[in-house]
């Protein structure tokens, strides 16, 4: 199954099973990309996994984005899956906006999330709900504010020590 | 471990240590810190700690060019940075369109196993040393140096190596680069082969290693195990076997896999793959094809120096590319490669810009470390730390 047969495959499986909560998806590249509805990213990413003829058993990775330019739906999540038997893999995105940063966890269905939306919540401040142990990972723990998102600068700007008369900072 | 459960007091009488196993434990062969609740020897719960050196590539990446994002791939595994700087310039080229000839695949290919062979190099015989075989540690290690003074000879670095551009490589291998592969593609497999011998069946190291932090194929899956821990645990996933790069379905080699994905497995499992790596650069130098060692796209690929102060295009081209003007098309791309402890992935989404608009590592040891807590569990401190080293936990790439 090419590219775009295994798009075309997917997106009629999840429109059966999900109706209007599956909401589009393109093609970028090699991959399939899924857009679903937020609140059911749960039972999509379990029904892709389980059922057998779909078999997307591994989570390659999970990946915040802050599109602050894209009004109503400014943060986003993607889920990468691959099916390792038939070597199929694709891209599930869930949007939402930003005053709205719940994502139900997906630990109950891989564990390899923990870290994943950790390292997530740490970067961009998704609230994932019944995620185990919600604890910044790469950060120190003190700090105050989401460094991935788009509206922070490289360097802390709250940073006093590195006051450059001549250039800047 | 089961095996140890006659060890453990009834629960009355516990009385439990708690041990930071590091921050800088030098068993711990960088920045770990495992806080462990200790019932006498016997690990009863350990909390890791990450970030200690944290530096923020995916931030940093958002506001470079293209061309300089390399160098920061380059710290991510630090024991085989050609291979992340490799898959980084195939992502790129993915993004671009760009076809690259058979010979810069060819040479591409061969970089990237030697530096497979020097991350295995380091990961077998720290797994020697710390069940007391020095000898690996401090006789096979210099095979790491060859490979690092081929690295030196093709591009000038030897760790943090920035080798390759995005089409290709920076230059052909010299005369000199060639005579030191032929010399190490004779040496390394005496090298390899004595170390093997030494250790592979020696009845202290089977019994230390064996049984020693083993976690199975499916426990691995769920944990999104890639590279050697998940093979040793008996499953066939290689990324240059499911979704071959850089001209790897032109080369005849094996996945080897274990089947009880413990250290013995894992360390296995490494041994066989620099076999397998020496045959793969033996059939990269039988079949090396002529031509070009770089695509022709001239608006990515850093011109030649003598051309940039001699020929007004080349000029234009350098001005443009080392000032990151140059069109990028719109679009999200996924690359992955088989690194040296599993799948390192690119996740690049252009908006057109000099720089990413995000870029995403999947990086193999960040998501497999978190298992660590489980695999040593029940088990001995020491065992601990055996199982750690045989995991190839680079600090660099797990902190990012």
């Amino acid at each position: 199954m090419n590219t775009t047969e295994l798009f075309d495959h997917l997106s009629e499986k999840l429109k059966s099973q999900f109706g209007d909560d599956f909401i589009g998806g393109e093609i970028q590249y090699d991959f399939p990309v899924l857009i679903v509805e937020k609140k059911r990213i749960i039972d999509v990413l379990q029904f892709l996994k389980t059922t057998p003829e779909l078999n997307f058993n591994f989570l390659t990775t999970l990946c915040g984005i802050h599109m602050p330019e894209n009004k109503g739906a400014e943060l986003a999540v993607m889920y990468q899956l691959h099916n390792m038997v038939e070597n199929w893999r694709i891209r599930i995105k869930i949007f939402m906006e930003d005053g709205d940063t719940k994502v139900p966890s997906i630990t109950s269905i891989w564990p390899a999330a923990n870290w994943m939306e950790r390292q997530e919540y740490d970067f961009f401040g998704f609230k994932f709900v019944g995620h185990p142990d919600l604890r910044r990972i790469l950060n120190m723990d003190e700090m105050n504010y989401f460094p991935m998102r788009k509206e922070y600068p490289l360097e802390d700007g709250s940073r006093d020590d590195k006051n450059d008369k001549m250039f800047g900072r | 471990m089961s095996t140890n459960n006659h060890l453990i007091k009834p629960e009355a009488e516990k009385e439990y240590n708690i041990l930071n196993l590091g921050p800088t434990h030098p068993a711990t062969h960088g920045i770990f810190q495992n806080i462990l609740k200790m019932d006498g020897e016997i690990i009863m719960h350990a909390d890791p700690t990450v970030g200690y050196i944290h530096r923020a590539f995916e931030k940093i990446a958002e506001h470079r060019p293209y061309n300089q994002i390399t160098p920061l791939t380059d710290r991510l595994n630090y024991c085989s940075s050609p291979i992340n700087n490799m898959g980084w310039h195939m992502t790129v080229e993915k993004l671009i369109g760009c076809e690259v000839p058979k010979r810069a695949d060819y040479l591409r290919v061969i970089i990237m196993e030697l530096s497979r062979i020097a991350d295995h190099v380091i990961c077998t015989t720290i797994i020697g040393q710390d069940t007391g075989a020095t000898t690996g540690f401090l006789y096979f290690f210099q095979m790491r140096e060859k490979i690092y003074e081929i690295f030196e000879e093709v591009c000038g670095a030897r760790l943090t190596t920035n080798i390759g551009r995005v089409g290709g490589m920076e230059r052909d291998f010299s005369e000199v680069a060639w005579a030191k592969l032929k010399i190490f593609m004779v040496e390394f497999p005496k090298f390899l082969k004595e170390f093997q011998s030494l250790i592979e069946r020696n009845r202290i190291f089977m019994d230390r290693t064996i049984d020693c932090g083993p976690i199975t194929g499916e426990r691995a899956l769920a944990y999104g195990f890639t590279g050697p821990n998940l093979r040793a645990a008996g499953i066939d996933y290689d990324v240059r076997v499911a979704n071959p790069y850089s001209s790897y379905q032109d080369f005849d080699f094996s996945i080897p896999i274990g089947s009880n994905g413990d250290t013995y497995d894992r360390f296995m499992v490494r041994i066989q793959e620099m076999w397998e790596s020496v045959s793969i650069i033996k059939q990269a130098l039988d079949k090396m094809p002529k031509g070009e060692f770089h695509a022709d796209v001239p608006e990515f690929y850093l011109p030649n120096k003598e051309d940039v102060y001699s020929k007004m295009e080349a000029l234009i081209y350098h001005f443009k590319i080392v000032m990151g003007e140059m069109d990028v098309p719109k679009g999200e791309v996924y690359h992955s490669v088989e690194g040296g402890n599993g799948e390192l992935g690119f996740y690049l989404i252009s908006d057109g810009n000099r720089s990413p608009f995000r870029l995403h590592f999947r990086r193999p040891c960040f998501i497999y470390y978190q298992a660590y807590p489980e695999m040593i569990t029940g088990g001995l401190l020491s065992d601990a730390i055996l199982t750690m080293s045989s995991m190839n936990v680079i600090a660099g790439e797990l902190d990012a």
